[in-house]
């Protein structure tokens, strides 16, 4: 069963494997009552056992024709391969105006940002090499002069703190190169992640350094892709500060990016355009990217240039981020301190925290050398240990209130701290001082999002 | 023989032109929920709405194609706004949110059309992405899939025409208005799944082609499964003539136009190839058309008197010129009535250059240009008078080099024959230039949705609904007491459905006749009037007939009663009768005013005794209309009349 050939599973896969049929071949299925079906062969893209065969029709139609005990299929014609004749008509028409731009290098790290669709088999490749990019964005060549390269291309979900590692690599690479500005192209799960990891590894950042990505895939009309491409190549290129930050939609409308303060910023919508939202920050600024503007919104940035670089790569593995349920069993933590993790951190409940059994096990995590860091599930406002007997009693057992950071931020924190320190002291005063803009001491009424209540 | 400058049907032979016709018909259909989302499928008007613009960018393929129509879109700044009504949309409307799956209900009811279609269900139904850029879908692509292939329908001259596919597809977003750039949309009508029945070009006169529409139009509604009213059914038709080419046209909305509109596109591709033929006889080649200069010819109209050009001057706009060769008569000549050859360049330079329209000098001196502007012209053109042809516009300069950019290359196309064009139907039955045709169909597949198999359950689901052919349909209304003539008409109704369902409710307690006159006379009387009947919901109907069993209105008021309800959308049948003064008459003020009105004709009655039940019953009748039965007022009258006789000793004779 496991013998799949071109998504096809079981007796299907193994007749079409025999005909040496692929992809876009011409081929005729007789079904035992006498019709005929003819088309393209289609790979089958679900996820099913079913035997089932996906044609596309002459009128550019798929259907699906079951595979019964007497269908025959046969091949009438391989695939005619189109050669060569790259017939592009640019999107734009007029050309960017001559004279230096600032220069700006676009490092593929997942999420596609640009692709073609071969309409011919329903395939989507991505296009990531600088021509392609300014070929489907044209106008980001009117902002800066781009430079851009693939460093790895995968699913935002299987991104590791290796990946982390070799995106703060390669932009370090870039920025000691001489370009204004950096963007990262990333798919959009774990975007936030990254860039809490890039802004504590990379410090005293001369440029800014933008991660972007797309909520609506490229190969569809309405793909917030550019737009959010465009507003990023402008903020690498023109924006005062140099903080590593997230530049997405920042409505559903396309009007105006966000450029969210890349260790204050989580997605936090599944699917919407503007998913990404500051949290206990306000954004650093509005991008209007048809308009070329950057309006600033928060002042307290670190500005462009002011500072060298400093690369501080690493980031140790055996940190774990632990979400508290009510009833939450303490062998979650003793199984951990078994294992040798280093760090904990808990997203305990309002305040900051867990059932009170649980303050034993974590007594002993500490004792043991483990740095254990409490954060909120409710992720807007501060922890506060002082007001609840819980919260005294955890802080009693060596617990680090993680002030205002997020949960995840907090974690990627822990991970880098850890990596470059063994003394538990020194991880907590760490873990206490603002690095990159993580700990906003002071939350003002309006950062708090108004839901809405009315019908 | 000269070409004349009026284009008519007259003398047309269809067959001869070699006429082939295929349709495309769309039907919504009443499913409790849209195709690929959980909202209601209704349009709203009123209530809290979200708006946002969006931009859609023109997707390239592998090839490196991108669609022209759709690129000069976005080249042009064109922005979307959507109105997103929270009573009919949410986030899968407004792109914010994949597709749910696709609605099993709209399948199963595209299932039972294809079955008396005599069309074979696919296996396993896949939905694609077509894409469509003028912003009607905030996808920038149509869902679509094929439920079944083939078929046919039978005409009633025994002719089979061939059905190519039968598919479900998603309606698209309506739209509200236009400024500038801005095209807004609402979203509402968006993702209401859709049937779609494509037959095979094999129509060939336009009678053929609008009985078809009938029937398959038909054959949906004798499911009962959708929805009814203005726009809920929409033909694009596919035409040509041997010699033409395939022209689409959409968006016919009316059933009755239909053959207008494929008789007139069959006389336009007929005359633009007459023209061809003109200018082929005068020796007109595409080549002569190659290198015309488009002229800047505003120191002309300095001073003119012409409103359009001096508000395009006041703008700081330019006037611009170009001339075509050879083209002197050809803009006069009509292609459909009262559509010039002329008004195709003007469609083709405010499609492509957005300006608002252009003159020619097959129809100056007018509109405030003199002849001596005229004059100067073709002096300043080098342009020969009698011979060639100038066509100008006012606008922004930019715009107006694309406009006439677009009339040489539309002048050119017509030196070879019919243009492959989309055009939009007009009320008329005409038609005008919408788009250029699609190269290659973009279609593929939709990842995010999962195929649908169709297994044995959903096909036992369908048959459940398969239509009843309509000479077994028109059996049973007779069976309800209608007469052939009026199940006719009732077969034909675009309510078919909720009149039998009426007449099933109502069995015993409002005659059938009465129920199915309803909506075959009087709506469609008060359609006529401009009435919007459509605005009535079907459960006022109900309460209508139920008033009527109950003897609480008169029959004479349905008309009055329909109408208010057509006006005032969301009132009832008691608020119309109490408004209209309808109803509440007791019988014994009826008996009064009989009484009365014998008392003034007293003489009258000695004389004429009994004759004078006519004019008794007219005047009590004038006062209560519509508000107390005539067969009842009938018998207060005679009895009354007889009565006051007996007394008088009149009796009998
Ligand atoms: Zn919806």
């Amino acid at each position: 069963m496991s013998e799949t050939y071109l998504g096809y599973s079981g007796e299907l896969a193994k007749v079409l494997r025999e005909l040496g049929v692929g992809v876009g071949d011409r081929v005729r299925v007789v079904k035992p009552d006498g019709s005929v079906y003819e088309g393209l062969l289609m790979p089958r893209y679900a996820l099913s056992s079913r035997p089932i065969i996906v044609l596309k029709l002459d009128n550019g139609y798929n259907i699906g024709v079951r595979y019964e005990p007497g269908t025959r299929i046969e091949l009438v014609e391989k695939r005619r391969v189109v050669v060569g004749g790259r017939v592009t008509v640019p999107l734009l028409e007029e050309s960017p105006p001559p004279g230096p731009k600032p220069r700006v290098y676009i490092i593929g790290a997942g999420g596609t940002i640009a692709s073609k669709i071969e309409y011919e088999t329903g395939a989507v490749r991505a296009a990531m090499s600088p021509e392609e990019i300014v070929e489907a964005v044209p106008e980001i060549a009117f902002v800066a002069d781009v430079g851009a390269g693939v460093l790895f291309n995968i699913l935002s979900e299987n991104m590791t703190p290796e990946h982390w590692e070799k995106i703060v690599d390669e932009v370090a690479k870039k920025i000691e190169a001489g370009y204004d500005g950096i963007v990262v192209t990333h798919g959009t799960d774990t975007m936030a992640y990254t860039a809490a990891a890039l802004a504590f590894a990379l410090r005293g950042l001369p440029v800014p350094v933008v991660l972007v990505g797309a909520q609506r895939s490229s190969d569809r009309p309405s793909s917030d892709a550019a737009f959010n491409l465009h507003a990023a190549v402008l903020t690498a290129a023109r924006a005062p500060f140099a903080e590593v930050v997230v530049v997405m939609h920042g409505e559903t409308g396309d009007t105006y990016a966000l450029a969210h303060r890349g260790v204050k910023v989580r997605k936090m919508h599944t699917s919407r355009r503007d998913a990404f939202q500051s949290i206990n920050a306000l954004p650093l600024a509005k991008i209007w990217p048809s308009e070329g503007r950057i309006e600033v919104i928060d002042n307290s940035f670190r500005k462009r240039g002011e500072e060298e670089l400093r690369v501080e790569n690493g980031f140790e593995r055996r940190v774990a981020l632990v979400k508290y349920y009510p009833g939450m069993s303490s062998e979650i933590i003793d199984f951990l301190v078994d294992r040798g993790y280093r760090g904990i951190v808990l997203e305990g409940t309002g305040l900051g925290h867990v059932g009170e059994w649980l303050v034993d096990s974590i007594r002993r995590a500490v004792e043991e050398g483990v740095v254990v860091v409490m954060t909120s599930q409710c992720l807007f406002g501060r922890v506060n240990m002082n007001v609840y007997t819980t919260g005294r009693k955890l802080l009693a057992a060596g617990v680090i209130p993680g002030e205002d950071m997020l949960p995840e931020v907090a974690f990627v924190k822990l991970s880098w701290v850890l990596a470059h320190t063994s003394s538990p002291e020194e991880a907590k005063k760490l873990m206490l001082t603002n690095l990159a803009g993580e700990i906003n001491p002071r939350h003002t009424v309006n950062l708090y999002p108004r839901w809405p209540h009315e019908g | 023989m000269p070409l004349s400058p009026k284009a008519s049907l007259e003398g047309i032979d269809f067959r001869k032109l070699g006429l082939k016709v295929g349709l495309e018909i769309h039907q919504q259909l009443a499913t409790r929920h849209k195709l690929f989302c959980s909202c209601p499928v209704e349009l709203v008007e009123e209530g809290p709405e979200d708006v946002f613009p969006r931009r859609l960018r023109p997707t390239r393929s592998e090839i490196g194609e991108v669609d022209v129509a759709a690129l000069f879109e976005w080249r042009k700044g064109r922005v979307y706004e959507y109105h997103a009504p929270r009573a009919a949309s949410c986030l899968v409307e407004a792109d914010e949110e994949p597709p749910h799956e696709i609605n099993r209900e709209a399948l199963v009811i595209a299932l039972a059309v294809a079955k008396a279609l005599h069309a074979k269900p696919v296996d396993e139904v896949h939905v694609m992405r077509k894409i469509v850029i003028d912003g009607s879908n905030t996808t920038g692509f149509q869902r679509t899939a094929i439920v079944a292939l083939g078929g046919y329908v039978t005409l009633s001259s025994g002719k089979r025409v061939g059905i190519q596919t039968i598919c479900v597809e998603e309606d698209a977003a309506r739209k509200i208005g236009e400024e500038g750039v801005r095209v807004k949309y609402k979203l509402d009508r968006l993702g209401i799944p859709l049937i779609e029945v494509s037959t095979a070009p094999d129509l060939e006169t336009p009678e053929e082609a609008q009985e078809a529409a009938y029937l398959i139009g038909q054959l949906f509604r004798l499911t009962g499964r959708v929805r009814r009213g203005i726009g809920t059914i929409r033909q694009d038709l596919n035409v040509s003539i041997k010699g033409g080419a395939k022209v689409e046209i959409k968006g016919v909305q009316r059933l009755d136009l239909i053959a207008k509109v494929v008789a007139y596109e069959a006389l336009r591709q007929y005359r633009l190839l007459q023209i061809r033929d003109e200018l082929r006889s005068r020796g007109v080649k595409p080549e002569d058309l190659d290198n015309v200069e488009i002229v800047d010819v505003t120191d002309v109209f300095r001073g003119t008197k012409s409103r359009v050009i001096r508000r395009a001057l006041s703008r700081g706009g330019r006037v611009l010129a170009v001339k075509l060769p050879g083209f002197h008569g050809i803009l006069g000549v009509e292609v459909q009535p009262g559509r010039r050859f002329g008004t195709e360049l003007a469609d083709y330079a405010r499609f492509w250059g957005g300006v608002g329209g252009l003159f020619h000098t097959d129809e100056l001196p007018a509109y405030g240009i003199t002849s001596e502007e005229v004059e100067k012209l073709y002096e300043k053109l080098g342009a020969r008078k009698g011979w060639d042809a100038i066509v100008i516009v006012a606008d922004e300069e930019r715009k107006a080099r694309k406009a006439l950019e677009a009339v040489v290359e539309r002048a050119k196309q017509a030196l070879i024959g019919v243009p492959r064009e989309t055009r939009a139907a007009l009320e008329d039955g005409t038609t005008r230039y919408m788009r250029p045709q699609p190269g290659a169909a973009r279609m593929y597949p939709e990842t995010d949705i999962p195929p649908f198999e169709i297994t044995e359950d959903v096909l036992k689901e369908a048959e459940a609904l398969v239509p009843e052919p309509p000479e077994k349909k028109l059996e049973k209304l007779k069976s309800y007491g209608l007469s052939d003539e009026l199940a006719q008409q009732v077969l034909r109704d675009i309510h078919l459905d909720l009149i039998e369902k009426l007449i099933e409710e109502f069995r015993g307690r409002v005659p059938a006749t009465l129920i199915a006159s309803t909506f075959t006379n009087i709506l469609r009387s008060l359609r006529h009037e401009g009435v919007d009947v459509e605005a009535i919901p079907e459960h006022a109907y109900r309460e209508l007939f139920s008033m009527i069993a109950e003897g609480r209105l008169a029959k004479d008021a349905i008309p009055d009663v329909l109408k208010f309800l057509a006006e005032n959308p969301g009132s009832n049948v008691s608020e119309a009768i109490e408004k209209l003064g309808l109803g509440g008459v007791s019988l014994e003020e009826v008996e009064r005013e009989v009484e009365k009105i014998l008392d003034q004709l007293e003489g009258e009655l000695r004389e004429k005794g009994e004759r004078i039940f006519g004019k008794v019953m007219g005047r009590v009748m004038a006062k209560y209309r519509g508000r107390v039965e005539g067969r009842v007022v009938a018998e207060i009258v005679k009895r009354r009349i007889r009565e006051r006789l007996e007394k008088l000793g009149v009796g009998k004779r």
